[in-house]
């Protein structure tokens, strides 16, 4: 295998848990995201722009649609020979004698995959996380890196000192050099929040991995890397980044980050053509617009048919609006049908669904979920992937639905806002 | 029933004009996001053709761009794959081609080195959804030795195709092209199916006799010796002759009936993958009844129009009947009626262009208004 000076490992195996029924059945970074995007196409453009082609991408969590989406690499130009690099999934795995385990941590499931990375014989390893929006060109910072003769460089943001408490902060000296970590300090001494992009220098990684494995089972770059190498007094450093960065942490900042595409001028701008965003782009039919539908501040994808009002939105490719409904302030995912009459007001519709006849969602009280008051509590509504809606159906607001739901697993064809309906199985 | 494929993309039509001045018309943008090469690429992988050449001769630049990564058509296999053959300059005598047939029989050794038993032989420039597999049955079924596919066309002017008089087995008594009075409804869509071998002896045949065309020289002059059988295709079917047929087919798009034959019963049509971003609506924007292309960004009025890739409308502007290229801009309060824009024209501020739907009016590329 040729030598590489840096690869990426991917860390996409987290479930995302605060995202709801979106990632009932998808692992969060192959969430869609902007219309025709999944999360991990930001990652894995930002690599391709930067000149990397060797890419580890580690998996656990509901993968089916995650490994699909990656295929072989193809949308990315990351289909490589063998020796070349390219892209690699990198699922748990058992060993020898039985055993093996599940990616416990982010370190962890480095530490299990360090025959992989050998296998470049890197000198660098960049550490990615598949679940951040954002541009950035590693390249840059792994000059910076060199020139700082670090041993890990942490990429930081700043971020308002009231919402710190929410982050990974890192203490720096005037030169940047990172003097301390705190996770989620109640009294935060700095703004510089941890971005989960790292670059190591392999050889001091591998040791630490290794190291920490015997102390911690669940090792966690953050948690214990980090600070075992501070200790240790390894040179660490921030690296400072001003541009737009986003985590899609909640439904909330999903639907925040979703909406600013659309913008008229918006902070992160699809439409440059110098820092592509690469996906599966398939071969669909056109978009195309009827003589019945009604646009407003609305971003569409290849291959809808589009029969009725959207207005404040995003639709993913191959969705078919009918005639006479409205879709205002919400997103629709990839191959979902809104048959006609339906009403849809501050939802996610998730993939390969379909809203009945007259259907309405994201009426009503805005009433937290009952049962998840920590995940819907901003009076968005959730569809699940390959759900069904049936026709006539009143659905509130903060609510979650999922799987081929029919007419009797409604009360009064209804389901007030604040409720759950997840039935097993879908529509396939 | 394996085959491979040859797609003609040699022919110069003068009735495309400007569009054509700088593109070889197989490169012909067409339904926003497509080249015309496109369905018949798409028709051909669909059919299980695993090996296509494509002949051309004219303005190849833009068609070797699009199809020089053939994994779009699922051809860049190791047992499959498009290659363009152009003229080469070997000797005086093969500087170009000189028909339809020599430009098959000077690149014979495609056909000689290939192992299928059928070749199936098409033009570039034209739009419809074809099984090439049901040709070939039919063509196996009725032991024929060429099989011609034909339209019947109705109520329109026959004069400017090939035009087939079948007995009642469908095999051909008479070929005329460009008839004056024409015997029959039934039009040549220049599509053939061919055993190879026979393909190839009679490509050797008639270079001999200095003969250099399908029609004339094939079809016409042994359709006593050969039994030659019509294939009657009944879905879409329109060809790129000239401006009014590319604006029309274009049109043709826009009716959900027509675009579901094309674009979505059998299969998607394939294409060079973009990565353009999704269609940007604004607030005050008005479309109806459109075809739009990833990278649009819509501020305006759009009607009836097919719009491609990387097109900007500004506020107030409209765009109606019209079908505008990649890379276009219409600045604010422009107005564009009946009209086609080709790549990158600029229509500013305030400007107009205005054509009539008998009479459209064409911008070249690049051009500023």
């Amino acid at each position: 295998m040729a030598k590489k000076e840096m690869i990426a490992m991917l860390l996409a195996g987290g479930q995302g848990s605060r995202l709801g029924a979106l990632t009932q059945k998808i692992a969060k970074p192959a969430v869609m995201f902007g219309g025709k995007y999944r999360i991990i196409d930001f990652p894995l453009s930002n690599c391709v722009n930067s000149g990397i082609d060797t890419v580890g991408v580690l998996t656990q969590y509901e993968p089916l649609l995650l490994t699909t989406h990656i295929g072989i690499g193809i949308p990315w130009d990351l289909d490589l020979n063998l020796s070349q690099g390219g892209i690699r999934v990198l699922s748990p795995f058992m060993s020898d004698g039985n055993t093996g385990e599940w990616y416990s941590g982010t370190a962890n499931a480095i530490y299990q995959n360090i025959r992989y990375i050998d296998s470049y014989n890197p000198d660098y390893v960049l550490i990615l996380s598949g679940d951040h929006v954002y541009k950035m060109d590693y390249s840059e910072m792994l000059k910076y890196h060199k020139e700082k003769n670090a041993v890990a460089s942490v990429a930081v943001i700043e971020v308002p000192y009231e919402e710190a408490s929410q982050f990974g902060i890192l203490n720096t000296d005037e030169n940047l050099k990172i003097v301390e970590f705190e996770e989620k300090p109640k009294e935060p001494k700095s703004n510089l929040a941890s971005m989960g992009i790292y670059i190591f220098s392999w050889k001091e990684l591998r040791a630490a991995l290794i190291e920490d494995k015997n102390v911690h089972q669940d090792s966690d770059f953050g948690k214990h890397i980090l600070p075992y190498l501070l200790e240790n007094g390894s040179p660490l450093f921030a690296y400072p980044f001003r541009s737009y960065w986003r985590d899609i942490g909640t439904i909330e900042a999903y639907w925040q980050a979703n909406m600013g595409l659309s913008y008229i001028m918006p902070e992160f701008n699809l439409y440059d053509v110098h820092w592509s965003i690469y996906t599966n782009s398939d071969n669909l039919a056109p978009q195309y617009i009827s003589p019945t539908a009604n646009l407003a501040h609305a971003l569409i994808s290849k291959g809808c048919t589009i029969e009725g009002d959207v207005q404040n939105s995003i639709i993913s490719p191959n969705v078919k609006v009918e005639q006479g409904c409205v879709i205002k302030d919400s997103i629709i995912m990839q191959g979902t049908t809104i048959k006609s009459g339906a009403h849809l007001y501050r939802c996610i519709v998730s993939e390969n669904s379909v809203i009945g006849e007259n259907v309405t969602i994201g009426e009503g009280d805005n009433i937290p979920n009952y049962h998840k008051p920590h995940v819907y509590n901003s009076g968005i509504s959730i569809i699940g992937s390959e759900t069904n809606v049936p026709s006539g159906v009143w659905i509130g607001k903060n609510c979650e639905v999922a799987g081929n739901t029919q007419h009797h697993h409604y009360e009064h064809n209804a389901l007030q806002s604040g409720g759950s309906l997840i039935i097993e199985g879908g529509l396939k | 029933m394996r085959a491979i494929g040859i797609i003609l993309a040699g022919s110069k039509k003068d009735g495309l004009g400007v569009l054509a001045s700088h593109r070889n018309n197989a490169a012909m943008p067409i339904g926003g996001a497509y080249k015309v090469i496109d369905f018949t690429l798409t028709n051909m992988s669909e059919s299980g053709i695993k090996s296509v050449a494509v002949i051309s001769q004219y303005n190849t630049r833009s068609l070797s761009d699009h199809i020089s990564s053939s994994k779009w058509w699922n051809f860049g296999r190791k047992n499959s794959g498009i290659f363009l053959f152009t003229p080469d300059m070997l000797n005086a005598d093969s500087f170009s081609f000189k028909g339809t047939a020599d430009a098959i029989y000077q690149n014979l050794h495609f056909l000689k080195k290939s192992t299928e038993p059928y070749v199936v032989v098409t033009p570039a420039d034209h739009v419809l959804r074809i099984d090439y597999r049901d040709v070939i049955q039919y063509h196996i079924d009725q032991q024929a030795d060429i099989s011609v596919v034909y339209q019947e066309y109705h109520n329109a002017d026959l004069s400017n195709y090939g035009v087939m008089e079948l007995d009642e087995n469908r095999r051909l008594l008479n070929f005329e092209e460009k008839p004056l009075e024409p015997q029959s409804n039934n039009i040549s869509l220049g599509i053939y199916v061919f055993e190879r071998k026979l393909l190839i002896a009679l490509l050797e045949e008639i270079a001999n006799d200095g003969r250099y065309s399908i029609v004339d020289d094939i079809i016409i002059r042994y359709r006593k010796r050969l039994k030659i059988y019509g294939y009657k295709f009944n879905g879409y079917w329109k060809t790129l002759k000239n401006i009014k047929a590319l604006y029309e087919t274009n049109m043709d798009f826009l009716n959900p009936q027509i675009k579901y034959e094309i674009f979505e019963e059998k299969s998607y049509v394939y294409t060079k993958a973009k990565d353009d971003p999704p269609v940007k609506y604004s607030r005050e924007c008005s479309v109806r009844n459109s075809i739009l292309n990833g990278g649009d960004i819509i501020n305006g009025n759009v009607e009836n129009s097919v719009l491609s890739r990387k097109v900007f409308v500004g506020e107030g502007a409209y765009i109606r009947n019209s079908v505008i290229m990649e890379g276009c801009t219409i600045g604010r309060d422009a107005i564009v009626e009946n009209a086609i824009l080709d790549k990158n024209v600029l229509v500013s501020s305030g400007q107009r262009v205005i054509g009539a739907l008998d009479d459209i009016k064409v911008i070249g590329k690049d051009h500023i208004v």
